[in-house]
């Protein structure tokens, strides 16, 4: 297990970047603990396969270097760095078993045979492939191919870090709560450095204990799934965590009073927001209290989506959406109220502190 | 009206569909939920007319269209993978089909801006589709099975291979898609959670075969049988083996949970009891609540709320608890399960009763 | 998965099906009825039945043709199959490279077979030819008209030269398919060079390697062009093989007959051969 530190790490694909946007990865500078479970969560594109990459060696940084536990591993091959990563298709050596597969990262490092065999019942289990470790790996379905690819990444138990490229892409929807669970399980038991790239948020916020959201080769902040939640600090990533995503409305700010159009609803602090700046409010669906009392608002569509229902409604002639319980009625004049606790407001984008 | 009678789909001896019924209405929104090789493709492609049934006859509009090639019906697909034609520009790919139809200029211009607005791909008209995001690649194959103005749309898991993001995005404008657009759609996914958001009607596959076809919340709500329940939950259906005795629950002779009144009617015996993970609490939340002992596993913190794996008597469970709760694992903790949304199934997966509250 | 039929398609294939007749079904059929018959000229034919077959079958000609040819093609099998594999594993990925290789390796295949055989002919020739003076020179009693050993070589080195492109072609083709994912994997898995090899390399290139390696066994064992150009058939008999001795005994010593009986086992050997490779080739793909 390795601490991994990147430095002013930044990276173009061409060979002479001219200016900021020809970087695909805008500079990256953090430290991410030993034992940590990390996701890089963000849309295609935003860079996080190439961070990764990065880590694992199969791409060289334009800038910057790269340290495992404060080793400089910058020029390091992928095997000279130890590490196992698991990619979004399934990659299976057609011609072995399915034990062989497992057995083939062990056996290229001349592990001997017992211990394999060990390892690669333990995982074979895990993965609920036993029954077929004799068969070749070439008659399987997509998602069993992927089990043995997550296999192959786990089997060694020496590594620095396990890396995940979007691992649970070609699995069932029922079949990801059981890898998941499996893979944080894992993590408890042996304390793997894990970093698990994906584009989808439950993934991301159920999987690690720090997710890194990136937007546009940038990261726009790391927090645990809590802070992502309630503190998001960009409007990116209230937009793009949460399930319909944060509200962010227009306001304009005096003081403590926020005006939404034509409503004034107070603060429980005074944002330090510096003159000119664009502000608006963000507050998340989950937050917004559908009853009698409050803003009017217009309801345009109710989705009844089982165990809750998710109302679009307009405020002020800006779309709003309200998360309202299984059982939750609404009223025929509806109004909203917001949670103050869970206001933020953002200047530029940013979030502007409570602190300030 | 699109209507499959009895028919059956075998390959190689293998039935890849069980003998299936259906009716489509015009003009209604119908998903097809199940799992990968449950047999949405295959159920598909015997409506669009790919294959042919080995028995039983399609009808359309009370016309048998069985032996109707696929050229001759009036159907689109949309697929997984984004299809368009690479050399041409979104203009002219969603153009496409009404050229092959032979329709004049005006007509095409008018219908290609009217699907280009209504999906969002004005301004990137002349651009071909290689220069776009998945989204728009994904749009335009949309809008091109739009303008085709077929009687009958077949989308196979069109969002699969889109971000998270923009899969909720497209999945919030299908509807509204769909609904100005008149044509019977069928719409195939994985997804629990996708089905419920589009609404509309859904039929649950497993197998090869139906389990049950209603609106989609009152499959949600009250399926028909286990399998059903099974395949419209996410997180997974908890579930217990419990057999009714003297207004109880039992397992193993211990009484583990009083009989609801919604289930008070069913007759003493062997059930499998269940329910959805977001009816399973920290806290009671209503007189109805009981309370269980259980042993935790790990908990998943997914912003807003919490999924928490608990083990109770052998069987994993899944508890959806709003909020952020990091529960020690390995602990003896009490849970209260919602006794008003118990679900009891026969031995033989039957639905005996559903839950009482809607 | 299944397929729609429709048997209009048929009609796309008639003009080749027609084609196909013509110049090869009609053809066979004079050979078989030539085969079964014996003729003085002046078109007059008595039947022979298997006479031809019987005489061919035990006739040690035949036999030591068939041997030189069988010969023939394992050494080239042995030499351009494995060639042609190093070659395309090791030509450019991406960049310029990937043209020129390109191009290069195609050059050989668009010359006509009996302009590579007289380039040969010429080349290898002690008095005027580059290489056989160049090997003369060097001390090498280096002769394809007079020695066995040397006109072998010289025809080995002719076929290899000529037709190892396809094969790299071939499975240059096999290699740009495979993912790049695959490559990235087993470095993660610490695969060395050589099991990069066995387990992605070879088994993504195992179709078009068995095309290559059908190719190339019809092909040489129907060799013709060049040892007729280039040797003759000699020094003796010793590079006469089936195709050569086919023609002399058709053409130069018109036995219509045994040559039509000949040409029949020949090409039965073929198909057989062809058949056998394929099977076992493609056995290990059924079991899952």
């Amino acid at each position: 297990m390795a601490r991994i530190t990147l430095e002013h790490i930044r990276h173009a694909y061409g060979e002479r970047p001219r200016s900021e946007a020809d970087y695909a990865l805008k500079e990256v500078h953090h430290e991410w603990n030993d034992g940590g479970a990390y996701a890089l969560l963000g849309p295609s594109g935003c860079g996080k396969t190439t961070l990764l990459n990065i880590i694992s060696g199969l791409l060289q940084p334009s800038e910057g270097r790269i340290l495992f536990d404060g080793r400089d591993v910058t020029e390091l091959s992928t095997q000279g760095r130890n590490i196992a990563q698991v990619f979004q298709f399934p990659v299976i050596y057609d011609t072995m078993t399915v034990y062989d597969n497992l057995a083939f990262p062990l056996r290229n490092r001349r592990v001997p045979e017992a211990e394999v065999d060990r390892r690669v019942r333990e995982i074979l289990d895990m993965i609920g492939l036993a029954d077929r470790a004799k068969k070749k790996a070439r008659g399987l379905t997509a998602d069993q191919k992927q089990k043995i690819s997550l296999g192959r990444g786990l089997v060694r138990s020496d590594v620095n870090a396990i890396l995940f490229d979007e691992p649970l892409t070609v699995i069932d929807p029922h079949m990801k709560w059981v890898l998941r669970s499996q893979l944080k399980k894992l993590h408890r038991q042996f304390g793997f450095t894990m970093v698990y790239v994906t584009h989808d948020q439950t993934e991301a916020l159920t999987f690690a204990d720090k997710v890194v959201v990136m937007h546009d080769g940038q990261i726009v902040q790391i927090g645990t799934p809590a802070e992502l939640f309630e503190r998001p600090s960009h409007t990116f990533v209230g937009y793009f965590i949460g399930s319909p995503g944060m509200n962010v409305l227009p306001a304009k700010i005096d003081g403590i009073t926020v005006t939404l159009g034509t409503d004034a609803i107070a603060l429980d602090y005074r944002p330090n927001i510096a003159a000119g700046a664009t502000t608006e409010l963000g507050i998340r669906p989950e937050f917004v209290r559908l009853g009698r009392e409050g803003m009017a608002v217009r309801v345009i569509k109710v989705e009844d989506v089982g165990r809750q229902k998710i109302v679009r409604a307009e405020l002020g002639g800006k779309p709003i959406a309200i998360v309202v319980p299984e059982n939750g009625e609404i009223p025929a004049e509806p109004r909203v109220s917001f949670d103050p606790a869970a206001i933020n407001i953002y200047a530029n984008s940013w979030r502007v502190g409570r602190e300030a | 009206m699109l209507e499959l009678r009895d028919i059956t789909k075998v390959v190689g001896g293998e039935a890849h569909i069980h003998p299936t019924s259906l009716v489509f209405e015009r003009g209604s929104l119908n998903v097809l939920l199940g799992p990968t090789l449950s047999g949405k493709t295959s159920l598909m492609r015997l409506m669009a007319g790919l294959d042919r049934p080995t028995t039983g006859t399609v009808h359309f509009d009370g016309k048998d269209v069985t032996g109707v090639r696929v050229q001759d019906r009036n159907v689109a697909m949309v697929y997984q993978q984004f299809i368009n034609y690479p050399a041409m520009t979104v203009y002219d790919n969603i153009a496409s089909p009404m050229r092959i139809k032979g329709a004049d200029r005006a007509t095409i211009d008018r219908e290609v801006r009217k699907a280009a607005d209504l999906l969002k791909l004005t301004p990137y008209l002349e651009r071909t589709p290689l220069n776009l995001s998945g989204g728009q690649q994904q749009r335009t194959a949309l809008a091109r099975a739009i303008v085709k103005n077929a009687s009958l749309v077949l989308l196979d898991e069109p969002l699969a291979n889109l971000d998270y993001k923009l899969r909720e995005e497209l999945r919030e404008e299908l509807p509204r898609i769909f609904a100005a657009s008149g044509a019977i759609f069928v719409y195939a996914t994985t997804e629990p959670s996708e089905a419920l958001l589009l609404g509309g009607n859904t039929a649950t596959l497993s197998d090869g075969r139906i389990t049950q076809f209603a609106p989609t919340i009152e499959v949600y709500r009250r399926p028909v049988d286990l399998v059903t329940a099974e395949t419209f939950a996410d997180p997974p259906l908890n579930t217990f083996p419990l057999t009714k005795a003297n207004g109880h629950f039992v397992l193993e002779g211990a009484p583990v949970l009083p009989v609801p009144a919604h289930l008070a009617g069913i007759t003493d015996g062997p059930y499998t009891v269940a329910f959805q993970p977001h009816h399973l609490a920290l806290a009671a939340q209503s007189p109805a609540a009981a309370p269980l002992t259980v042993r935790t596993a790990i908990s998943e913190i997914a912003g807003s709320e919490s999924f928490v794996h608990v083990e109770f008597a052998g069987t994993r469970w899944v508890m959806l608890a709003p909020g952020i709760h990091d529960i020690e694992p390995d602990a003896s903790i009490t849970v209260y399960v919602d006794t008003r949304h118990l679900m009891a199934f026969a031995p033989d997966g039957r639905a005996i009763a559903g839950p009482a509250a809607a | 998965m299944e397929k729609t039929w429709n048997n209009k398609a048929w009609f796309m294939v008639l003009p080749v099906l027609l084609l196909v007749a013509f110049s090869a079904v009609i053809p066979l059929m004079t050979v078989v009825n030539y085969s079964v018959q014996d003729t003085f000229g002046n078109n007059q034919f008595f039947w022979a039945g298997t006479d031809w077959f019987v005489d061919i079958l035990h006739s040690d000609r035949f036999w030591a043709a068939l041997g030189r040819n069988l010969l023939f093609s394992v050494i080239i099998l042995a030499i351009e199959i494995p060639l042609g594999i190093l070659i395309a594993l090791n030509m450019p990925k991406k960049g310029i490279g990937v043209p020129v290789c390109l191009v290069l390796m195609a050059l050989p295949l668009l010359i006509p077979w009996n302009v590579v055989g007289t380039i040969w002919q010429v080349f290898g020739r002690v008095d005027i030819g580059l290489l056989g003076f160049a090997l003369s020179a060097l001390g090498l009693d280096y002769n394809y008209v007079n020695d066995v050993f040397d006109a072998w070589v010289t025809l080995i080195v002719m076929d290899v030269w000529h037709w190892t492109s396809l094969v790299v072609l071939l499975c240059y083709a096999g290699l740009v398919s495979i993912p790049e994912a695959y490559y990235q994997a087993a470095k993660i898995d610490g695969a060395s060079r050589w099991a990069v090899f066995r387990y992605i390399q070879l088994p993504k290139m195992k179709r078009v390697l068995l095309i290559a390696f059908l190719l190339r066994f019809m092909d040489s064992f129907m060799i013709y062009t060049e040892p007729f150009v280039v040797t003759g058939g000699g020094p003796g008999n010793s590079t006469t093989f089936l195709s050569i001795d086919l023609v002399k005994m058709a053409i130069g010593q018109f036995d219509l007959g045994p040559a039509a009986a000949m040409s029949i086992i020949y090409f039965l050997i073929i198909l057989l051969l062809s058949w056998i490779f394929y099977t076992v080739m493609t056995s290990s793909d059924e079991q899952a």
